[in-house]
């Protein structure tokens, strides 16, 4: 499988302060890559820069090339907005709106212009589905979103982000506020999605990078300091630096 | 800042009875090839008697690996140190074990004269013996060249027991009345070849657990 995602040279300025160091990295289509690294090391910004997150901030600028599917995704006169429907974001804490289960994962589609009913139940129903939680909420799907347990909104929070057909997502830590029943179902459909996306996540789980990550990315001080294959990074890693935070010497 | 010093602790306890072990081990080897050259039946009683205490450490250190691989997911040169560390009490036990049957043929020729004085069965013996002394020496130090080059002195075990091989049959061939002691001192001399061949699994596992490579010496 070839890149989806080539970034180079990246930096990423708040202010005066540089957040990102010439950071370079490609990403290979359907395949999980995890970010990890120690508070502060520029995993989440990095994430964030995948789909121009961090223009929400103030001060944020970035230097270097994103270029996703071959096209710059800073160049200018890029659609923003259609850019994220291609690459969606799951965060952290699941943040279901305040809806019926069915217009939260309608509500993508619906943003998109999509007004046919039979359509919008299809995506409902595909995209629950493929997030794992059909099965638990096909027969109530005009109950809110905020009754269901914290793994199942996760999982709707999935849905959500599947339901525009975004080729990438981005999750970052996804399962921090989740309990580990909860959570070994989400990295359980994190390795099923990777059949149809390409998935870059950040984690504070080293376990779970090494359990459901093809490609392990360890950041630190704003820089990348190791990209390599899962395996390879947490039983013979190559960088002293790398060595010693997935060893727990610091961190 | 440090952390995970209790999981250091662990690991610096488990490292240091690997060695206490491998110490046991190199001085059965020792005591056994003695008992045998000297006819020292009480000797090569206790080492039979030994093994058991050896077992035992085998068995307690494998669970505490166990435990700490369950307990503390180690990675990277965490990982390969208690890997390696299973994998070493394996080929440490397996050599107690051959200690302890080079004893028994001393027990089985007790009060028996000797066909020939053992020249190069002590030979063997010393090699092997420092062959393991080094690979924990390496161990200790982190340092694959010195695990290399202790694995390289298996040929000059295998060298030797090529030889002794020949000697025997010859002995045989002359005096069939000396078959059945000089068999049992074949058997001796297989074993300290199958010690020094634990002995080069051991180099390879010092040289995995340092540089992460799997790599198969004198093959």
């Amino acid at each position: 499988m070839g890149s989806i995602i080539e970034v180079e040279s990246l930096s990423l300025y708040y202010g005066a302060f540089r957040a990102l160091k010439d950071v370079s990295l490609s990403v290979a289509g359907r395949s999980v890559t995890a970010l990890i690294g120690p508070s502060g090391c520029g995993k989440t910004s990095f994430l964030r820069t995948l789909n121009r997150m961090n223009e929400l901030i103030p001060g944020a600028r970035t230097t270097g090339r994103v270029v996703v599917e071959g096209r710059d995704i800073y160049a200018p006169g890029i659609d923003v907005a259609a850019l994220r429907k291609e690459i969606g974001m799951v965060f952290q804490r699941p943040n279901p709106f305040p809806m019926s289960i069915f217009d939260n994962v309608a509500y993508g589609p619906r943003c998109h212009g999509v007004r046919d009913r039979r359509r919008l139940a299809e995506i409902v129903e595909s995209s629950l589905t493929e997030a794992a939680l059909w099965p638990e909420v096909s027969g109530n799907l005009r109950k809110s979103a905020l009754s269901l347990s914290g793994g199942q909104q996760q999982r709707l929070c999935i849905a959500r982000a599947l339901a525009v057909g975004p080729r990438i997502v981005l999750m970052d830590e996804p399962c921090s506020a989740l309990d580990p029943i909860s959570t070994a179902r989400i990295e359980d459909l994190i390795t099923e999605l990777k059949q149809a996306y390409t998935i870059v996540m950040v984690t504070h789980n080293m376990q779970q990078a090494a359990r459901v990550s093809d490609t392990t990315a360890f950041f630190l001080d704003g820089e990348l300091v190791e990209l390599g294959g899962t395996a390879t990074m947490f039983t013979r890693p190559g960088d002293r630096r790398t060595e010693d935070y997935i060893t727990g010497r610091f961190g | 800042m440090a952390s995970r010093n209790t999981f250091r602790r662990e690991l610096e306890v488990l490292q240091r009875d690997l060695l206490k072990m491998g110490t046991m081990v190199e001085a059965s080897i020792f005591t056994a090839v003695k008992s045998l050259k000297e006819g020292d039946a009480q000797a090569a009683q206790a080492i039979v008697d030994g093994d058991a205490s050896i077992d035992a450490l085998e068995v307690d250190i494998e669970r505490r690996s166990l435990q700490l691989l369950a307990l503390q997911q180690p990675m990277a040169s965490d990982l390969r140190l208690i890997g390696t560390t299973l994998k070493i009490i394996t080929d440490l036990e397996r050599i107690a074990d051959h200690a302890a049957d080079i004893a028994k043929v001393t027990l089985r020729l007790a009060g028996q004269p000797l066909i020939k004085p053992l020249v190069d069965i002590p030979r063997m013996a010393d090699i092997s013996q420092q062959m393991v002394a080094e690979g924990l020496q390496a161990f200790i130090e982190r340092d694959p060249e010195r695990a290399e080059r202790m694995a390289l002195r298996d040929e000059e075990v295998d060298h030797l027991y090529n030889q002794i091989f020949r000697e025997l049959l010859v002995i045989m061939l002359e005096d069939p009345r000396t078959v059945r002691q000089a068999t049992y001192l074949l058997f001796v001399a297989m074993y300290l070849e199958r010690v020094a061949d634990h002995a080069t699994n051991l180099a390879e596992w010092v040289i995995y657990m340092v540089t992460g490579d799997r790599r198969e010496l004198n093959d």
